[in-house]
């Protein structure tokens, strides 16, 4: 009851007041350190300290870890992880790539999505340990903001989401699907994006963006 | 999850050396494979495989299909689902295998899951799944859940009064009724395994899933020449239209000349706790007119020994209806 009784902090009042420069990100992750080093003490305190940034802090380096040279998105990275590392948390906490998105972790919502080698996985089913010399390719590798894939533009024409968190494995499906063996029809459409699960039910939206990039390809 | 060694081996015997210091190749081994990892890792995310060492297989010859001299087909165990199930002599001459994995999982998954890693697949028994829960195949003498338990998508044929659990591959079922050969190198050497002969039934050993030792690793799969004019098919019933585990499925190879049967497999999944082939079924097809009473008789013959549990009776007709639309299927004219 004594949590209910406080009255939660918002946090986009806070982002606007306190963090005016903040991207949603780094406000979190800093809001996250906060909160850690108000409960933890000294050893949250040294965290932060060796590393400088707060946004960048890293897990402390575990026991068992062995070097992985991944490439992603045409850059290669060596990396000391621990070989439990899925390729989802290796993209998100280790090279801060966070357009992938954890939502079940056990490989039945498809937000983790990404292309290895031009083919679409799901990153949480996977170890990155397991994709040396293997190229990945992540949302962020698709496209940037000011030079979207044709596909991320389709789903903003088509208002394909609504709170966004499937978004970024959808598109990466649906680029995939591009050069896969889809028939023509929505109903074809459907059968290839059902391992993108949308919380929300924008499938209609999605359905007609994804049908928008592939009579465009032709009409091109 | 537990944390592992990761090794690579540069070929078959380093892998199966290392992985030959097992105790057991079944549930709890302490060494595994790894290839595709869709099964594995998610178990291991459970702690309901712990292993302490992963052998990543996953770069390792061979991976290609291949025409056998005699017109049948090679699969390398670390072909993907995707590329096995729409390669053209797939399409082609196995169009049951293609149409079984092409109903399984997604896109993203048959990207990853492998060949070998699909025999291997394990069930989706909530109770084996939920280490909370007494689970005779996780933990052998724990008892079982299930039978007692929320057992609707559960097995109704092969069952033992220790498990109940069904095979959830699509892929095993085609396999079944292309009598598939799985060929095995391990630290005896290579042997062939009929497919029929893989999986083993629960009985008092539902922790024991198939033949294989410790270091036995999966090369590569065969498939006989295709029977001539014959015509195959999957049809699989769930409750909801994709990505979903089978309640009933049924792969039928099947050849008729002159409106008379003359050679019939029939494999059910869904039902079994391993895939399902049945010469009950077979039997009451071959020499017999390509009708829905033939039919009929043949899928109760198939559904003869089925045991149901609490709640999943409905699998019964379900799976004779199943099997019997199938059948008109592969036999109307073209």
């Amino acid at each position: 009851m004594s949590n209910q009784d406080k009255t939660p902090e918002r946090p986009e009042a806070d982002a606007r007041s306190g963090f005016g420069q903040s991207t949603r990100r780094t406000f979190l992750s800093r809001l996250g350190m906060a909160s850690l080093l108000a409960t933890a003490g000294p050893a949250v305190t040294t965290l932060g300290q060796r590393s400088g940034k707060v946004e960048q802090v890293t897990s402390p380096e575990s026991k068992d870890a062995i070097p992985v040279t991944l490439r992603v998105n045409g850059k290669k990275h060596d990396l000391r992880i621990d070989p439990r590392t899925s390729l989802l948390d290796c993209l998100r906490e280790h090279l801060h790539l966070t357009g992938s998105k954890k939502g079940c972790d056990h490989g039945q919502c498809g937000a983790c999505t990404v292309h290895i080698n031009g083919r679409r996985q799901l990153s949480c089913l996977s170890f990155a340990a397991l994709h040396e010399g293997d190229e990945i390719t992540t949302i962020e590798g698709i496209g940037q903001p000011e030079k979207l894939h044709p596909m991320q533009a389709a789903f903003v024409t088509c208002d394909a989401y609504q709170c966004g968190y499937c978004t970024s494995g959808q598109i990466m499906s649906a680029v995939a699907l591009l050069k896969e063996p889809c028939g023509p029809e929505d109903a074809e459409v459907k059968e290839f994006m059902s391992g993108n699960i949308c919380r929300c039910g924008a499938y209609p939206n999605i359905v007609a963006a994804i049908q928008r990039v592939r009579q465009g390809a032709k009409a091109g | 999850m537990k944390t592992f060694q990761l090794t690579r081996p540069k070929d078959n015997a380093q892998a199966i050396a290392a992985a030959a210091k097992s105790k057991t190749a079944q549930q709890g081994a302490e060494i595994r494979f790894i290839a595709g990892g869709t099964t594995l890792i998610d178990l291991m995310k459970l702690n309901v495989e712990t292993p302490q060492s992963l052998v990543d297989v996953n770069r390792l010859p061979p991976d290609k299909i291949e025409a056998t001299p005699d017109g049948g087909l090679t699969i390398g165990a670390v072909v993907r689902n995707s590329d096995l199930a729409w390669h053209p002599l797939v399409r082609k001459n196995y169009r049951v295998l293609s149409e079984a994995i092409l109903s399984g999982a997604t896109v993203q998954i048959r990207n990853m899951a492998t060949t070998a890693g699909n025999l291997l697949q394990r069930t989706r028994c909530m109770y084996f799944r939920d280490t909370a829960m007494p689970c005779n195949k996780r933990e052998p003498g724990s008892g079982c859940g299930a039978i007692n338990g929320f057992n609707r998508n559960l097995a109704i044929l092969g069952t033992s009064e220790h498990c109940i659990a069904t095979n959830p591959s699509d892929m095993n079922v085609a396999m079944a009724a292309l009598e598939a050969t799985i060929h095995v190198y391990g630290p005896k050497g290579e042997r062939s395994i009929p497919i029929g002969d893989f999986h083993l039934l629960p009985g008092d050993t539902p922790h024991r899933e198939t033949v294989l030792e410790p270091g036995d690793l999966i090369t590569h799969v065969t498939l006989p020449p295709p029977a001539p004019g014959n015509r195959s098919l999957y049809l699989k019933l769930r409750d909801r239209t994709s990505y979903e585990f089978a309640l009933a499925s049924a792969a039928v190879v099947i050849t008729v000349a002159n409106a008379k049967i003359t050679r019939a497999r029939i494999a059910l999944g869904g039902v079994g706790t391993k895939p399902w082939r049945s010469t009950e079924a077979e039997g009451e097809l071959t020499d017999q007119p390509a009708t829905e009473a033939t039919f009929r008789k043949a899928a109760d013959a198939a559904l003869r020994d089925a045991k149901p549990a609490s709640q999943n009776a409905f699998k019964l007709e379900l799976a004779k209806r199943c099997l019997i639309h199938a059948l008109k299927l592969a036999t109307q004219p073209a």
